[in-house]
């Protein structure tokens, strides 16, 4: 008993250490946001006078008006194309090539964001794009599509096939068996998906500075310059919103997730 | 089960207004069916008839392609050979929803985010029902396999065995001219897979429907089954009412399969009447019935089921009939197996071989039973003898 209680608090003491390394520079950074001082390493007090100023910056509350439409849009067409992608890999019928075309669509994963942006970048110069708002768009969902895609597919995964066999048997067609069995089952992926989606295009800086244009900079890319002049107050309040909003698309999403798992284990009975 | 009955079998159909077969014709007619997977073989040339109001059980080991047989009736696999009528018109290339037939699912594929009552509409509102008549087709299904007041229920709230009547009442919604039950009982427990065989014969019975059942356990098909085919590598072996597959089968391997059976290798030595006298290696000189069928060859197989052997301590006794000749073996009780309603012994013969006898323990002391190295004669008669190729 004394063994594994000294075992637990040396496991609280990790515990802690862990989280305050995470969490600790967030927590400055909120507590600095109602800072009542000009000066962001100085405490002058409680303060509203930041979130004040913020809301009379236009150019901060049009990037970060561009950065929430950028990641709704983007995030709705990757969670489209990045379910049909996932359903045509684990449903379809075997095609030639079916392996490759899977790694293919798991690249943007693992490719450095640099080249992607790049990429793109010369893609939309070549194409003679305008660049703002659609080719942020678009560039976002090729890289946040691949993330909806594999949350979609593992669900499909461990879905029991019989499911769908059971609702041609009782009378569906494959696409009405599709729609009334697979779907409503896949739906808290496709929810899971979308939100991953949307705070990766939120919080996205190297692709959205490589392939946005003059006049439509997103939030993290007017940050970023406003840094480069030096950290105003308005920064650490900015940033503080931003967390607040991420941390609830988290939570709705992981509340999602979790509903969608347990909703596996009854449809796989044995 | 419950006073409301529903409707027959011929009402039902007229009702789905489905093509019937003609008097005489079967049901269902499988013609030369086959199936490839690569260039494994799954099902080869199977023909089989399946006439209306008939359990009939598809039995083999697994592997012997009765899961691939049940999956091109229900039309989740399309045959690369023969042909498949129901009723006369050939549905073997018709997509599952185009059949009147249904499937219970091994794993019973009920869909977890309905309810109950609506797993069990889901098959009616695709027909296109109207919904009073849906709700009353509901309430019969749920009272028929006695589900009332889980109506409500989700899958995951319910156990193993209400899960399968929900299966089987989603099933039967439809009224299928066929119902195939794709091992629905594996998932039970013993006592609940047994009171669930006595209630699915009942069903059939009473609803008059024909069901096909895919099994592995020789038991659960000889108990429901009113025939049996018995699958080995794709091929139907024997099909045979359950009495008929048990005391004639038709080869060996059935013969192991179905039950347990002593087996004896000889020779043919002479007729005697409508008596063949065969000696075999390990059990001596042997008098067995003429097969109906003439065997070829000279090398053949005597076998004999455990309960046929009787045991006595001096030789044969009681009333014998009509049997002129007796077999009797002399021996020594090598092994004792207590299984409760009988017990099994295993006879070291004097020829050498190896005899197991089954005796119904019908007295509950055991001044009638043997014990280790007694030595016992070991007698049958030669009708309880099966005579099969080698």
């Amino acid at each position: 008993m004394r063994k594994i209680s000294r075992l637990s608090r040396f496991n609280i003491a990790s515990l802690t250490l862990g989280l305050a390394f995470l969490y600790l520079p967030i927590l400055i950074l909120v507590i600095y946001s109602f800072n009542a001082s000009r000066l962001v390493t100085v405490w002058g007090g409680w303060s509203l006078r930041w979130y004040q100023e913020l809301f009379s910056d236009r150019a901060m509350i049009e990037a970060a008006w561009m950065s929430l439409r950028v990641a709704i849009s983007s995030a709705t067409i990757a969670t489209l194309l990045g379910t049909l992608a996932a359903v045509a890999l684990s449903r379809g019928e075997r095609f030639r090539g079916r392996t490759l075309f899977s790694g293919m669509l798991y690249a943007p994963l693992v490719m450095p964001e640099v080249i992607a942006g790049l990429s793109l970048l010369l893609l939309f110069v070549a194409l003679n794009a305008e660049r703002g708002f659609w080719t942020v768009t678009i560039a976002h969902t090729t890289l946040t599509m691949c993330f909806v895609a594999v949350v979609v597919q593992s669900r499909l995964g461990s879905l029991d096939r019989s499911l769908e066999e059971a609702a041609m048997d009782l009378g569906c067609d494959p696409v009405r068996a599709f729609l009334a069995v697979t779907l409503p089952l896949i739906v808290p992926a496709i929810v899971a998906g979308w939100m991953l989606a949307f705070t990766l295009s939120l919080d996205d800086l190297v692709i959205a500075s490589f392939t946005t244009g003059p006049g439509s900079a997103t939030l993290p890319i007017r940050i970023y310059s406003e840094v480069r002049l030096g950290v105003k107050p308005e920064i650490n309040a900015i940033c503080t919103l931003v967390i607040g909003l991420i941390a609830v698309v988290i939570v709705i999403a992981s509340l999602a997730s979790k509903l969608s798992s347990s909703q596996g284990e009854s449809a796989a009975p044995l | 089960m419950t006073d409301k009955l529903p409707r027959t079998n011929a009402t039902a159909k007229a009702a789905r207004g489905d093509a019937h077969p003609a008097a005489g014709e079967p049901l269902l007619r499988i013609e030369g069916v086959a199936k490839t997977f690569g260039t494994f073989r799954a099902v080869d040339g199977v023909s089989l008839d399946i006439k209306a109001g008939e359990f009939f059980a598809l039995l083999g080991p697994s592997g012997c392609g009765k899961t691939t047989l049940l999956r091109m009736l229900a039309g989740f696999e399309a045959p690369d050979e023969g042909r498949i009528l129901l009723g006369g018109k050939d549905i073997a290339q018709a997509l599952p929803h185009e059949r009147p037939i249904n499937m219970m699912f091994q794993n019973y594929a009920l869909f977890p985010h309905l309810a109950v009552r609506d797993n069990i509409a889901f098959g009616l509102k695709r027909a296109g029902m109207a919904r009073g008549e849906i709700a009353t087709r509901v309430a019969e299904m749920v009272a028929l396999v006695k589900l009332e007041g889980l109506e409500k229920r989700k899958p995951d709230q319910l156990s193993g065995g209400q899960r399968q009547r929900v299966a089987l009442a989603r099933a039967l919604a439809r009224r299928p001219q066929l119902l195939l039950l794709d091992e629905p009982l594996a998932a039970l427990d013993k006592k609940l897979r047994e009171n669930t065989q006595g209630e699915l014969m009942e069903l059939q019975r009473r609803l008059g429907m024909t069901f096909i059942i895919v099994t592995h356990d020789q038991e659960e098909a000889m108990t429901m089954a009113s025939r049996i085919g018995v699958m080995r590598d794709g091929k139907l072996a024997q099909v045979a009412s359950p009495r008929e597959l048990y005391e004639a089968p038709h080869s060996r391997w059935i013969a192991e399969f179905v039950g347990d059976v002593n087996l004896f290798d000889g020779e043919f030595k002479l007729r005697d009447g409508h008596q063949l006298v065969i000696a075999t290696q390990g059990a001596g000189t042997l008098v067995v019935a003429e097969p109906r069928e003439r065997v070829g060859e000279s090398h053949l197989s005597v076998a004999i089921r455990p309960e046929k052997v009787k045991l006595s301590r001096r030789g044969p006794v009681g009333e014998i009939g009509h049997a002129v000749a007796i077999n009797s073996l002399d021996g020594v009780i090598a092994d004792i197996c207590y299984l409760g309603g009988t017990t099994t012994y295993k006879v070291k013969l004097d020829a050498g071989g190896m005899m197991q006898a089954a005796v119904a323990n019908s007295a509950r002391l055991d001044i009638d039973a043997y014990s280790l190295n007694q030595h016992v004669v070991a007698w049958f008669t030669p009708d309880d003898c099966v005579v099969l190729p080698s």
